[in-house]
């Protein structure tokens, strides 16, 4: 008994200098730092019209459903798809029935926007992704999709294509992660909103 | 196998497993210094902070404790924490920086939380950019994402000294070694991961939710936050509770292939360090790296295995002319649940080092997994939490396997068991077998009786094998304070809130107070002298004595069901 009470003032004590320390001075001096060198990244990587009214983050994707758009991953979030507010996974097991239903739901809308199209359609186009946010999808699926915006545009598939390779992410450094397009940044482009 | 795993996956697993072991000297001698009170290049910066600290909280920095007194002093830290936590979370509408409104928590998430923080689990139960206030995760989370790993430091320096002390009446001060644990370890690398996540993309904000104007005219809300200075000590502290519901599949906690490898650096970072730091304190090197070796021959092969089960993809999507073959312009494999920037091999490396760690987080989406990738973390998980392991928990987990392959050779050579010189005795068979033995039985206990009732099924989400699995792993992940999920499982429910609750207590204090009584016992010990009949425990041949051990008790304790879960999803996938 003797020890608890010996105990209690280092115990409350700590407790309130650390939770000063670690949950608040820290933060803030994080805050401070990253303001001042990384101000655009510390905000979320928005993007802006002229007018200064928020497009969107560069890191976040967006919901793309009409032909003319480069097509993202499949989101699971709810109530509506890339919803940044509540990030969700779809969780699907792979036996899990809804999954095939998911995946063939996306493959019948795909055929439909580009009925020539006869390629293997990369996995990536028809599964939803972690975060329900993937900004990315791999050169494959957006080269898979380069023919249907070409059309609903009136461009030449090469025009979409350089495009593409405009707003292709190589490994960083060579090694690390995998090649990937940002939708975002790529339907930007496409409607000449981005250089 | 290696048709599963592309050239860049092995090149990516080599590249991380150097950086990682390079970092184990220099940073675990650092470490040992902290721990022997010695100076360092911190201590100018940080003496005056610390010394501060003690005047205020009335401490002796030279008083050795009991392991009792050291116990106590755990718990009552563990608990005041809990306390405030909870009060934070069920009152968090009434405090400030709430600028999106969040009414408080209920009480049985409150409870869930509060435990799964104060016991260096993270499992969430929450979604955090919907529940939680910036408040809450800042002064509630983010503080006991820097002293839970600090208190498993403590523990640990305190089985250490017990090793290397002779007839000594103490095993350290709780106080000195929580406080040089937060202020020489965990703050200076939190704030220099911090500064190099947020120039990559990570947010640091405490703004309102941003409402963008998307390009097809549909609004999006973007969730913001003081997110990079949670991240830096969710990833280091073995803590892994995201700021965001999915994590660090979310582009604000993770954003580049350079912020997940560093993260994922971040989470073995300081367990595979402690191995020096302990091999530095007992005064014979060999014996950490011997241990370091044992933990990497285990996780090597299991990150391999699942790698090239992700890689092989799902059988289901070959007759519907999916194109999963990995090639120069996509990676390929069972990218349900995975991010595009970080494809399969990051996603099973991040999947198997966050298991293998008590770490936690996810980069990727555990459920969505194939069986057999699925399998690999499970395992993990299961073997204790003790290949690198948590942050001080590890280490103190892993000795406590040491001790016993240290007991069986001894029976098997019929030779009093010892360990650096300590004789390994009744008592410490004793505790190290509560230490071992608890957490099973709160998994298979937990997880018989969540299949058996009404509240525990309603959980489940994905039919079949796989349901059993979100119910296993949720069971195992709680006990084992690791914290990730099979997130189909809906356990946001005052049953498994409760249920896990209890879990995450039992399992980190069911281990920490027998290690305390192990380090107590220890210290009190004389040394013998080594002679021709000690085994020596730095050895290829100790080192494989020890991995059977791990091996044997993982898998023979949690065979049947592994069996029923993943082995049967398996075998029902490949069946078509």
């Amino acid at each position: 008994m003797k020890t608890l009470v010996s105990n209690l003032r280092p115990a409350l004590t700590l407790t309130v200098l650390l939770t000063l320390l670690l949950g608040v001075g820290y933060p803030l001096l994080t805050t401070g730092i990253l303001h001042f060198g990384f101000p655009s990244q510390a905000e979320g990587s928005l993007i802006r019209d002229e007018s200064g009214r928020v497009i969107g983050s560069r890191l976040i994707g967006q919901n793309f459903d009409q032909p003319r758009y480069v097509w993202g991953r499949l989101s699971a979030t709810g109530p509506a798809p890339y919803n940044a507010g509540a990030s969700s996974g779809s969780n699907f097991g792979v036996n899990n029935p809804a999954l095939m239903d998911a995946v063939k739901a996306r493959i019948a809308v795909l055929k439909a926007a580009d009925p020539d199209n006869i390629a293997p359609v990369p996995v990536d186009l028809v599964t939803a992704s972690g975060s329900g946010l993937d900004p990315d999808i791999t050169p494959a699926a957006a080269l898979y999709q380069a023919h249907r915006v070409a059309k609903a545009r009136g461009m030449t598939d090469d025009q979409v294509k350089a495009l593409i390779r405009k707003s292709s992410y190589n490994r960083t450094f060579n090694i690390l992660g995998e090649p990937r397009v940002n939708v975002l940044e790529l339907n930007l482009r496409l409607d000449g909103k981005l250089k | 196998m290696s048709q599963f795993i592309t050239g860049n996956s092995w090149l990516q697993l080599a590249l991380y497993m150097a950086v990682l072991l390079a970092c184990v000297v220099p940073l675990g001698g650092y470490m040992a210094k902290v721990f022997q009170g010695e100076k360092t290049f911190m201590s100018p910066v940080l003496g005056w902070l610390e010394n501060g600290f003690y005047a205020l909280s009335g401490i002796d920095r030279d008083k050795d404790m009991s392991w009792k007194d050291y116990a106590i002093a755990t718990l009552v830290f563990s608990a005041i924490s809990f306390v405030l936590l909870y009060a934070v979370l069920v009152f968090q509408n009434l405090l400030p920086l709430n600028p999106q409104k969040l009414p408080g928590l209920t009480p049985d998430l409150s409870f869930n939380t509060a435990v799964s923080f104060v016991t260096n689990t993270n499992w969430q139960s929450y979604v955090g950019e919907a529940v939680m206030s910036y408040f809450s995760q800042m002064v509630g989370l983010t503080v006991q994402n820097f002293v839970t790993p600090a208190v498993g430091l403590a523990v640990m320096i305190a089985l250490i000294r017990g090793l290397s002390r002779k007839s000594a009446s103490g095993i350290g001060n709780f106080w000195v070694d929580m406080v040089r644990a937060n202020l020489y370890v965990l703050l200076p690398l939190s704030l220099v991961f911090a500064v190099i996540l947020g120039s990559q993309g990570v947010i640091q904000n405490f703004g309102t939710y941003v409402t963008a104007h998307g390009l097809q005219g549909a609004d999006q809300t973007l969730a913001m936050g003081p997110v990079a200075s949670q991240e830096a000590i969710k990833m280091l502290g073995t803590n892994g509770g995201g700021f965001f519901n999915t994590n660090s599949a979310h582009p604000f906690e993770n954003p580049t292939p350079l912020t997940n490898f560093l993260e994922m650096l971040a989470i073995l970072l300081i367990p595979a360090a402690t191995c020096h730091t302990f091999g530095v304190m007992v005064k014979d090197k060999r014996q950490g790296f011997a241990v370091l070796a044992a933990m990497t021959v285990i996780f090597v092969p299991l990150v391999l295995l699942c790698v090239s089960a992700e890689q092989s993809g799902n059988p289901h999507f070959n007759a519907l002319h999916v194109d999963q073959v990995a090639s120069q312009l996509q990676a390929g494999g069972n990218m349900e649940g995975k991010e595009t920037r970080f494809g399969i091999a990051n996603s099973a490396l991040w999947a198997s080092a966050t298991t293998a760690a008590s770490n936690g987080s996810v980069n990727a989406m555990h459920d969505s997994f194939t069986p057999m990738g699925g399998f690999v973390p499970l395992l993990l998980m299961k073997f204790g939490e003790v290949i690198y392991g948590g942050v001080g928990s590890g280490l103190y987990g892993m000795l406590i396997f040491v001790i016993l392959s240290v007991f069986i050779a001894g029976l098997m050579v019929g030779r009093t068991p010892e360990y650096l010189g300590k004789k390994i005795q009744a008592f410490e068979i004793k505790m190290a077998s509560v230490a071992m033995l608890a957490p099973c039985v709160f998994v298979l206990i937990g997880t018989a009786v969540a299949v058996m009732c009404k509240d525990g099924q309603a959980g489940i989400y994905n039919p079949g094998a796989q349901g059993f699995s979100e119910v296993l792993y949720a069971f195992t992940s709680a006990t084992n304070n690791n914290g990730s999920a099979f997130a189909g499982l809906s356990a946001n429910t005052p049953f498994y809130n409760t249920a896990l609750g209890l879990c995450m207590l039992f399992g980190r204090f069911f281990i920490i107070i027998p290690v305390l009584a192990i380090a107590g016992s220890l210290a009190a010990k004389k040394t013998v002298p080594v002679s021709a009949g000690t085994l020596p425990t730095h050895t290829p041949l100790f080192i494989a004595v020890l991995v059977g051990v791990i091996l044997i008790v993982g898998v023979l304790t949690y065979a049947p069901t592994l069996a029923l879960g993943p082995v049967v999803e398996h075998f029902n996938m490949i069946k078509g």
